[in-house]
């Protein structure tokens, strides 16, 4: 039976991707929050998000549109978006 | 010409492989510069291809294969000209683009697009003529058009039809999402997905497997298994011309180019 236990919490899962983010775009992790804007901290453009989502994709082994992430800036609301297709 | 080098990309031919590098920044996209030196190579392709077994078609742009038709240029250029000029220079563009992906796709060569980051739109399209795609697991597919009121354009609808079940077809249009390398091997459209930076060295690797099999035996099995979609692609270019002059496509247009959007390749 599934467990609700198992599944990661949003504050794992912000973690997780606040790990990535630092560890690819080289960006000391303690330079980065949930709350931030991760164009603004990151310095990312267009092509450089794709090349995130791929990372997330990768990692949480889930598959998100890009439409979902329209309107979404911040480390935390990305979390939750990968946090409703786990 | 066994050699090029031009503005947007370079050829050459090596142990019985043409390899094609599209090198135009910011990604590879195809306006004027690059249509006019893909036309060069579809016509120094039959002379090539007597020497080769195999095209592998890359990019040596870091931000992936090809982002797509210059949207930019197909503004400014649309914006000089009146509506009917407009319609008529579409027209030809379209049919010339069509021509070469036509050459690219029938050619009795065994084509492999090695692919990595972006591959958008008419560089999807590009890859679609290929007989085989060898993905690098950070690329991405995509067909973005309807976002700017538009249909596919460089026959990618057909080829993709031509490839894959209609479902994915139409997920993959109508929603205008992107899919990661995996995915696109899942539903049959990537042949191999290899670690980042690996697609070229792969596609070699295939294509010297390739020099090993009888040439004229290849070229049968080709032309056997992957027909030219003709009257598709003929329709293709008629609903695009139809759907161009409309004024979503103008403002999808502007709404591209003049975007401070951090995500203007994004759907």
């Amino acid at each position: 039976m599934w467990q609700n236990s198992a599944m990661p919490t949003l504050e794992n899962t912000t973690a997780e991707i606040l790990q990535l983010a630092a560890q690819h775009f080289k960006v000391p992790r303690e330079q980065l929050n949930a709350g931030d804007d991760f164009f603004k901290t990151l310095g990312i453009n267009s092509l450089q998000a794709l090349d995130l989502l791929t990372r997330i994709e990768q990692h949480f082994h889930i598959e998100l549109p890009d439409y979902e992430l329209q309107g979404v800036s911040d480390f935390r609301t990305l979390a939750e978006r990968i946090q409703s297709r786990l | 010409m066994k050699t090029f080098s031009g503005k947007a990309l370079s050829w050459s031919l090596k142990d019985g492989a043409i390899e094609v590098v599209l090198d135009r920044a910011p990604c590879n996209e195809i306006g004027s510069t690059t249509l006019e030196e893909l036309e060069q190579f579809a016509a120094a392709l039959a002379s090539l291809q007597t020497d080769a077994h195999a095209l592998i078609i890359s990019s040596a742009r870091t931000e992936g294969f090809c982002a797509g038709a210059d949207l930019r240029e197909v503004y400014r250029r649309s914006q000089a000209m009146a509506a009917t000029a407009r319609l008529s220079g579409i027209r030809d563009f379209l049919e010339r683009i069509h021509r070469v992906m036509n050459a690219i796709d029938a050619a009795p060569l065994t084509t492999i697009a090695a692919v990595h980051g972006v591959v958008f739109g008419g560089g999807f399209e590009l890859a679609l003529t290929c007989d085989l795609i060898v993905a690098d697991k950070m690329a991405r597919f995509c067909f973005p058009e309807l976002r700017l009121g538009l249909i596919p354009g460089f026959g990618g609808i057909p080829r993709l039809k031509r490839d894959l079940g209609n479902a994915v077809v139409r997920d993959l249009l109508l929603t205008g999402r992107s899919i990661n390398a995996t995915k696109a091997q899942a539903v049959g459209l990537v042949s191999q997905v290899v670690a980042e930076g690996d697609a070229l060295r792969v596609a070699r690797a295939t294509a010297a497997q390739l020099a090993k099999f009888d040439r004229e035996t290849a070229i049968a099995a080709k032309q056997f298994i992957k027909p030219i979609p003709h009257d598709e692609l003929r329709r293709e270019i008629d609903t695009f011309c139809d759907l161009f002059t409309r004024p979503a496509v103008e403002a999808g247009l502007r709404k591209f180019v003049e975007s401070t959007d951090a995500l203007p390749y994004l759907p």
